[in-house]
C-alpha cells in the first residue's frame, strides 16, 4: 500500500481555500536522525511556558530536587505544572527574557547528583509496545488528571495546556481528534522526525486522548510532503481505529481553522475554537508526550528540537531538556555560519527572532531555525498597487493590504469593518507581497489600536 | 569542504545577527518591478503589430509619448520633493499603453501633452504610484480626446494621403456605425484595419492578455468579466438585428476591446482587490462600452468605460468586503 493508500476517507478536501506554497527547506534537517543531547550544567525553567496563568515555585533555593520532580504548580485551571529536567540543586530564583521578549521570573537548576540518562527517556518514546489493549482501562477522567500532572502543553508552539482541550465535557462534544501532524511550517523538522522514529507513541497518545474526549474518530493529519512519516503512521495505526489523513502540502496547513476545512469540511466560527465543531487537536508531538505521562508516567521534561537553517554549521533534530540554552544547541550544531543573520525561536513565518543566545528552550519551542542573509533577504518597501495578492494568500479570506492601511492611517473602525480580528498573523500577506510591504506586522499593529478603541 | 571548516576559516569577523517581527522569508520571485515587466513583455506583440500595421506612424507615437511621460514623471515627482522613481517601469508602461490608444495621425504634441496630463493629473497629483484613482493612461487620453476633438475624433482616424494603407481607411467601428459597412472578421481578428495604433489587432492583444493572466499579472477575472458582458450584450444586439453572428464578432474583435479589457481594465491600483469585486468591475466596463457604442454619438467606448468604472471602484471595494472563513 502506498501512501495514498485506502486510508484518506475523510470528508474534507485535504486542503483549504487560499493559503501559499514557500520553499520548504525542510532538507536542511528532515534527514537527521533525533540525536539525545547529554545532560547540561545547568537548566533555567521559565514560569510561565504556556498560554494561561503562571505556575508557582514549590521548591526553595538551595533545595535538592530529583529527574523529573516537580518544581512549579500551576494553581489556575488554565495552566501547567514545571517539572525538573535534571537531578540538581535549586539556584536563587532569577529571571530570564523568552524569545518572544516576555520578561519572567524562573527556577534555575545546577545539575548535581543521580541523573536519568536521557538517552533511555528518547528509547521510551521510541518503544513500539505502548500495550495499547490496556488503554480502555483508564477512563477519561484519569487521563484528562494525568495530562495534567505531567505539565504537557502544546508542543506544536502556541503551548496551550493540553489537559483543557483533551478532558471530559458534556458541554461540548467532541466527535473527532484531529492529531496535528502538518508542520506546515518552513525548515522545521522536529514533527516529521517524531512521526518517523515514535510513531507508536503517537497513536497510543491519539488513543488516550481520544478516549478522554470520546471522540468517534480520530486522524492523524500529515501532508503529503512526508511520504515517510505516513508510510510510519500508516504501519502503526494498523489494527487501531486511528486513521492517517494525507493532507495537500501548503501553508498554513498546520492552522487549526484551516485544518479542521481541510479534513472535515467544517468551518470553525469565527472568534471560536475547533471544539465549537465537535473538534480537538493536538500536535503529534503533543500525543507522544501524552503517551509516555499517562502509560509510563513520565512528565514533560524533554522535547524534540529542530536546530536547522542556512546560517547553522550542522543542522539537526535534538531531544533536549526543557530550560537548557538555546546557545548550548547551537554550539552542539557546530555553532552559527559566517553568513548567518537572524537567529528564529520556531519557524520562518511565525517564530521569533532573538539575539540572546542565553534563551532558555521552552515547551513551546519547536525549533531553531538559523537563517543567512540571503535567505532572510527581504526587498525595499514600494507603494501598494492593489495587486490583490495578499488577498489571493489570505487563509482566513481577508483583505490584508486594506487592514494594513487601516493601521497606518490609525482607523480602527475600518479594521474592523473589514474583520482585523480573524488574522490570526500567518505572515502569508507579507510573504507574497510583491511591493515588500510589512502587512502582518502592521495588523499587528492595528489590532492593537482596536483593542485600545474597545476599551474607550 | 565541510561547513564547520567554512566556520573556522570565518577569523575574527562573526555573523551578523539581526532581529525583526514575524514571517522571516518573503517571496523574492515575485515583485512590483517584475509584474511592470511582464506588462512590457506581454505589449510586444502589441507593439509589434503596431509598427507592422502604421510604421513610422506607431513609432512616432511610441517614441513621443515614453519619453514625454518618463520626463513628466521625474518632472512631477522631483517637484514633489520626492525620491524619483523611474525605475519601477510604471511610467513606460503608460506612455505605451497611452501611446497604443492614439491615432497614428495625430500630431506630436496631441501625445506628448497627454502624457504630461497622464502623470501629472492621473497620477502624480494623487501621490504617485498605487494612489491614483483613474487609470493614468485614460486621463491623458481622455483629455486630448476632448482639447484636440478634431484630431482625436472618429473622423480623425482617416487620413487619405497616409503612406500607410490602413489609415486610408474609415476604422472599422466607424464605418459600421456610420454607414453599415463591416470590416471583414479575419481583417478584424489580425489587425490590417485603421484604429487606435495597438488596438487593431486582436490576435496580438489575446497573446499579450493571455500571457498576463497566466503570470497572474493581471487577474483574470477582469477581462472575463469583459468579455462575458459583451457577448451577452452583442449576441443580443446580433440577434435583434438577426446578423448571424457578425455584429457579436464585430465588437468583440473591434475597436479597443481586447486590448482595453487585457491590459487597460486590468491595472491593479484602478481595479478593486477581491475576485468578485474584479468579475463585477470587468461586467461594468463591457456593459458601458456596449451602451455606448450602441447608444451613443461614439462609435467606441472603451476609454469612457474604464474611467467611470475606475469611479466605482471604491464602492465595488465596499460592497465585496469578504467573508472571513468561519463568518456565519
Amino acid at each position: 500500500m502506498g501512501f495514498f493508500g485506502s486510508k484518506e476517507e475523510f470528508p474534507g478536501k485535504g486542503s483549504f481555500p487560499h493559503g501559499i506554497h514557500p520553499p520548504d527547506n525542510k532538507f536542511y534537517s528532515a534527514g537527521a536522525e533525533v540525536e539525545v543531547l547529554p545532560n547540561p550544567g545547568k537548566v533555567v525553567l521559565p514560569l510561565l511556558q504556556h498560554i494561561g496563568a503562571p505556575c508557582e515555585p514549590v521548591v526553595k533555593p538551595k533545595q535538592m530536587v530529583t529527574c523529573g520532580e516537580m518544581v512549579g504548580k500551576g494553581q489556575a485551571f488554565v495552566s501547567a505544572a514545571l517539572h525538573s529536567p535534571v537531578a540538581g540543586k535549586v539556584k536563587k530564583n532569577t529571571v530570564v527574557t523568552l524569545a518572544n521578549g516576555r520578561h519572567l521570573p524562573a527556577i534555575e537548576i545546577k545539575t548535581d547528583g543521580d541523573q536519568v540518562d536521557p538517552e533511555d527517556l528518547w528509547k521510551e518514546m521510541t518503544d513500539t509496545d505502548w500495550s495499547l489493549s490496556t488503554i480502555p482501562d483508564y477512563a477519561p477522567d484519569e487521563i484528562s488528571k494525568l495530562i495534567h500532572a505531567a505539565g504537557i502543553v502544546g508542543l506544536g508552539g502556541a503551548a496551550f495546556p493540553t489537559h483543557v482541550k483533551v478532558m471530559p465535557s458534556d458541554k461540548q462534544l467532541i466527535d473527532t481528534l484531529l492529531v496535528n501532524g502538518c508542520e506546515c511550517e518552513p525548515y522545521l523538522t522536529c514533527d516529521y522526525r517524531i512521526m518517523k522514529e515514535a510513531p507508536h507513541a503517537i497513536v497510543a497518545g491519539a488513543l488516550l486522548a481520544g478516549r478522554a474526549v470520546s471522540a468517534k474518530e480520530i486522524f492523524i493529519c500529515v501532508e503529503d510532503n512526508k511520504p515517510e512519516a505516513i508510510e510510519a503512521l500508516e504501519s502503526a495505526t494498523q489494527n487501531t481505529v486511528v486513521q492517517v489523513a494525507v493532507v495537500k502540502t501548503k501553508y498554513p496547513q498546520g492552522s487549526e481553522k484551516q485544518l479542521v476545512k481541510a479534513v472535515l469540511d467544517l468551518e470553525v466560527p469565527l472568534g471560536g475554537l475547533p471544539s465549537a465543531v465537535g473538534v480537538a487537536m493536538s500536535n503529534v508531538g503533543t500525543m507522544a508526550a501524552v503517551a509516555r505521562a499517562v502509560i509510563k508516567k513520565g512528565p514533560l521534561t524533554h522535547r524534540v528540537v529542530s536546530v536547522t537553517g542556512g546560517g547553522i554549521a550542522n543542522p539537526k533534530n535534538l531531544f533536549v531538556p526543557i530550560g537548557i540554552t538555546m546557545g548550548e544547541l547551537i554550539d552542539y550544531c557546530g555553532g552559527l555560519t559566517r553568513d548567518a543573520a537572524r537567529i528564529i525561536a520556531g519557524g520562518p513565518m511565525m517564530g521569533f527572532a532573538f539575539s540572546d543566545l542565553n534563551t532558555p528552550v521552552t515547551k513551546g519551542t519547536s525549533g531553531i531555525t538559523i537563517l543567512t542573509h540571503a535567505e532572510a533577504a527581504r526587498g525595499e518597501e514600494t507603494s501598494c498597487v492593489r495587486c490583490g495578492r495578499c488577498v489571493d494568500a489570505c487563509p482566513m479570506n481577508l483583505v490584508p493590504t486594506k487592514l494594513a492601511m487601516a493601521a497606518r492611517y490609525q482607523n480602527p473602525e475600518l479594521a474592523r469593518q473589514y474583520n482585523i480580528n480573524a488574522c490570526f498573523e500567518c505572515g502569508s500577506c507579507t510573504y507574497v507581497c510583491p511591493a515588500s510591504i510589512k502587512l502582518v506586522q502592521l495588523i499587528r499593529t492595528g489590532k492593537a489600536q482596536v483593542a485600545a478603541a474597545m476599551k474607550k | 569542504m565541510s561547513k564547520i571548516s567554512e566556520i573556522e576559516g570565518a577569523g575574527l569577523e562573526g555573523p551578523t545577527l539581526n532581529v525583526a517581527p514575524s514571517p522571516h522569508v518573503s517571496d523574492m520571485t515575485f515583485t512590483t518591478k517584475r509584474m511592470m515587466t511582464d506588462v512590457l513583455i506581454a505589449l510586444v506583440p502589441l507593439v509589434a503589430m503596431s509598427v507592422f500595421v502604421f510604421r513610422g506612424y506607431a513609432v512616432k507615437q511610441l517614441v513621443v509619448c515614453v519619453v514625454a511621460c518618463l520626463a513628466s514623471e521625474a518632472l512631477f515627482v522631483s517637484m514633489r520633493g520626492k525620491k524619483i522613481t523611474l525605475t519601477d517601469c510604471s511610467a513606460v508602461v503608460t506612455g505605451i499603453i497611452l501611446a497604443l490608444s492614439l491615432p497614428g495621425t495625430a500630431p506630436w504634441y496631441v501625445g506628448a501633452l497627454a502624457s504630461v496630463v497622464a502623470m501629472g493629473i492621473g497620477k502624480i497629483i494623487f501621490g504617485g504610484l498605487g494612489m491614483n484613482i483613474f487609470n493614468p493612461a485614460m486621463v491623458g487620453r481622455a483629455f486630448v480626446m476632448i482639447a484636440f476633438a478634431s484630431l482625436m475624433g472618429a473622423g480623425a482616424y482617416e487620413n487619405p494621403a497616409g503612406v500607410v494603407d490602413a489609415i486610408s481607411q474609415a476604422t472599422p467601428l466607424n464605418a459600421f456605425k456610420g454607414s453599415g459597412i463591416a470590416t471583414p472578421v479575419f481583417d478584424l481578428f489580425f489587425g490590417f484595419t485603421n484604429g487606435s495604433i495597438g488596438e487593431t489587432s486582436a490576435l496580438a492583444a489575446l497573446i499579450g492578455g493571455i500571457f498576463l493572466c497566466i503570470r497572474r499579472t493581471a487577474s483574470w477575472e477582469i477581462p472575463a468579466g469583459v468579455l462575458s458582458c459583451v457577448v451577452v450584450l452583442a449576441g443580443l444586439a446580433d440577434f435583434a438585428a438577426g446578423a448571424g453572428g457578425h455584429v457579436l464578432l464585430h465588437h468583440l474583435f473591434g475597436g479597443a476591446l481586447l486590448f482595453g479589457a487585457f491590459f487597460i481594465a486590468t491595472d491593479p491600483v484602478t481595479s478593486p482587490l477581491t475576485p468578485r469585486g474584479k468579475f463585477i468591475f470587468g461586467v461594468g466596463v463591457g456593459a458601458l462600452v456596449m451602451i455606448i457604442r450602441l447608444f451613443s454619438g461614439y462609435p467606441e467606448g472603451v476609454m469612457f468605460a474604464i474611467l467611470l468604472m475606475n469611479a466605482v471602484t471604491p464602492l465595488i471595494n465596499r460592497w465585496t468586503i469578504p467573508h472571513p472563513m468561519g463568518d456565519a
